[in-house]
């Protein structure tokens, strides 16, 4: 778990608002989801195909692929390596993809 | 498509220097980063970190400022958030920009991409909670974000004694070192002390920061032989024994920051089909490089940790080396001039890395480190674990490929970057081969995830 260091230690970029799953969640400008979301509190980012166990963000650099999210209705996307935006809306992943994804 | 003269794949210290270097001999770079803004992963966020506070990441993650800064020469095209999904033997590489993929031919390729953490399998390491010492250094660079509760740091190497020694600069409190540098290290490394001391300042630096851990009074715990994570969906406590020690002591924890050194990241050179050897002092492998660190590849040549560990200052100078090789080949500069800078550029390097001996030899991980338990997954992607490794094995199994079909071990995500070290090692031991015999993934393209609408674009655009 993690959080962010006292204002006072940080130059501070302005706020992005996104959503993970149902909650609001505010951002840095400049910041990689991943990053957002934990220091946000986010524990687990999705559960994995084989064991449906919980996973979560684990190198930070784009080389593990543990940290595949939804972003905006795209599927499989690595959120250390994608900035936040405003009104981006992120979504945990639960098990397998499926093929044809329901767009309703 | 677009043939281009020089294509730099990464903006650390090798990739940044390399582009320096070729532009001032009148080339014009294009230097492709996956990441948001230069730096590569030691100077990470150099030029937007929100840590304020110089003392806080040190003297030598400052150190980076001037290389960024020489990024923005104007005969340097650095295109970040881009990431490469193809390179072929031909040169022609493939980018993915903001969902838009599009092809470019190079006449060189300089590849400055780097290393990545050892895989440091143990049980319970996908357990929520877990993360790298590499990763959480990223969030503190990148983002200014700490663990919010004493983290426990676990492993070996000069990175995670850096990241402790960073925290405790910030403010934030660490639980607990657990040290797993095997016992009589420093005896072993010894002999090659007298040539690490043509690099005093890194040797003090060194020094520097145990002492820092020491006067802070951080738990450092030594001799860890035995490292496993629990908890029930999310890390809650972890337990270890120490060298000699029958007992496990356990420590309750919501964060364990995982570290067992750097290996050369040969994703791209792997599928480029170079020759590659393996390392038994580093204990990876790494591309086969000439004296100005060209592959056997016709014109792509490999700068920095990428081409073997060699540290940020050293990745940089071979930088300028590749840089240089580049501007030679292009016609810009003549080769006698050319060989006489890089005699210097090689001497120069040759001083810097005159520690590694030392360092590969003292921060070597052990043996348990990289043949783990039968019960730890070794494939993340595929949920592998050590025991099925060794079970196919004993079917017959000789090389990583054929792990692929007896178990899909390799074939996730990650394309076998978490688990490919140790499957090689862990098949080397149990069919009683070498490393190099038994060999590595076969890799391909793409090396990072396209879609097929993205794919079938870039081939439009190409026609």
């Amino acid at each position: 778990m993690f959080k962010r260091l006292p204002l006072s230690d940080t130059t501070c970029n302005r706020d992005v608002t996104i959503t993970f799953d149902d909650l609001t969640v505010t951002a840095r400008e400049g910041e990689t989801v991943a990053a957002a979301l934990l220091a946000a509190g986010m524990r687990n980012c999705r559960t994995t195909p084989v064991s449906e166990s919980p996973r979560a963000p684990y190198c930070m650099m784009g080389v593990c692929f543990e940290c595949l999210m939804e972003v905006d209705g795209v599927p499989n996307v690595q959120a250390c390596q994608m900035l936040v935006r405003e009104g981006m809306q992120v979504r945990s992943q639960q098990g397998a993809r499926r093929l044809v994804h329901d767009h309703a | 498509m677009i043939t281009h003269d020089l294509v730099i794949l990464g903006s650390g210290p090798a990739g940044m220097a390399a582009a320096m270097t070729a532009a001032q001999h009148g080339l014009s770079p294009i230097v492709i980063d996956e990441q948001p803004a230069p730096g590569g992963q030691v100077y990470r966020a150099i030029e937007t970190t929100p840590v304020n506070d110089r003392r806080v990441l040190g003297q030598d993650y400052w150190s980076g400022e001037t290389l960024a800064k020489g990024l923005h020469h104007q005969n340097i095209d650095y295109q970040p958030n881009t990431s490469v999904w193809q390179l072929t033997r031909q040169r022609d590489i493939g980018l993915l920009h903001h969902e838009a993929a599009s092809m470019i031919r190079a006449r060189r390729v300089i590849l400055a991409t780097g290393a990545m953490e050892r895989p440091f399998p143990i049980p319970g390491w996908t357990l929520p909670g877990v993360m790298t010492a590499g990763s959480a250094q990223i969030l503190l660079k990148s983002s200014g974000v700490v663990p919010n509760a004493p983290a426990v740091m676990a492993g070996s190497g000069p990175l995670l004694f850096l990241l402790a020694a960073q925290y405790l600069r910030a403010g934030v409190p660490i639980a607990a070192l657990l040290d797993t540098t095997p016992r009589g290290r420093y005896r072993k490394a010894l002999p090659y002390l007298p040539a690490a001391v043509r690099n005093i300042p890194t040797l003090t630096k060194g020094l520097g920061l145990l002492q820092e851990l020491r006067r802070a009074g951080v738990r450092h715990i030594k001799y860890v032989s035995a490292l496993r994570a629990e908890g029930d969906n999310q890390l809650e406590r972890i337990r270890w024994q120490t060298d000699g020690q029958d007992t496990w002591e356990s420590l309750e924890t919501s964060t364990l920051l995982l570290h067992q050194g750097v290996v050369p990241n040969t994703q791209i050179t792997r599928a480029l089909h170079c020759e590659h050897d393996w390392n038994e002092q580093q204990l990876a492998w790494h591309p086969r490089l000439d004296e100005w660190l060209m592959t056997d590849v016709e014109g792509i040549a490999v700068a920095g940790d990428g081409g073997g560990i060699v540290g940020a200052q050293a990745a940089a100078i071979q930088g300028q080396l590749a840089g240089l090789g580049a501007a030679i080949a292009l016609g810009k500069v003549k080769s006698d001039e050319g060989n006489r800078q890089a005699a210097q550029l090689r001497q120069k390097l040759a001083r810097e890395t005159s520690i590694r001996p030392f360092l590969d030899v003292m921060y070597q991980p052990a043996l348990q480190w990289r043949l783990p338990s039968d019960d730890t997954l070794v494939c993340r992607c595929e949920e592998v674990t050590a025991g099925e490794i060794r079970r196919i094995a004993r079917m017959g199994c000789r090389g990583p490929n054929q792990t692929k079909s007896f178990s899909r071990c390799g074939m996730g995500p990650c394309q076998g970057r978490m688990c490919g070290l140790t499957v090689s090692e862990l098949l080397a031991d149990a069919n009683q081969q070498s490393v190099e015999a038994t060999g590595y993934y076969r890799l391909r393209p793409p090396f990072k995830p396209i879609t097929l609408g993205q794919l079938a674009r870039a081939a439009e655009d190409n026609q």
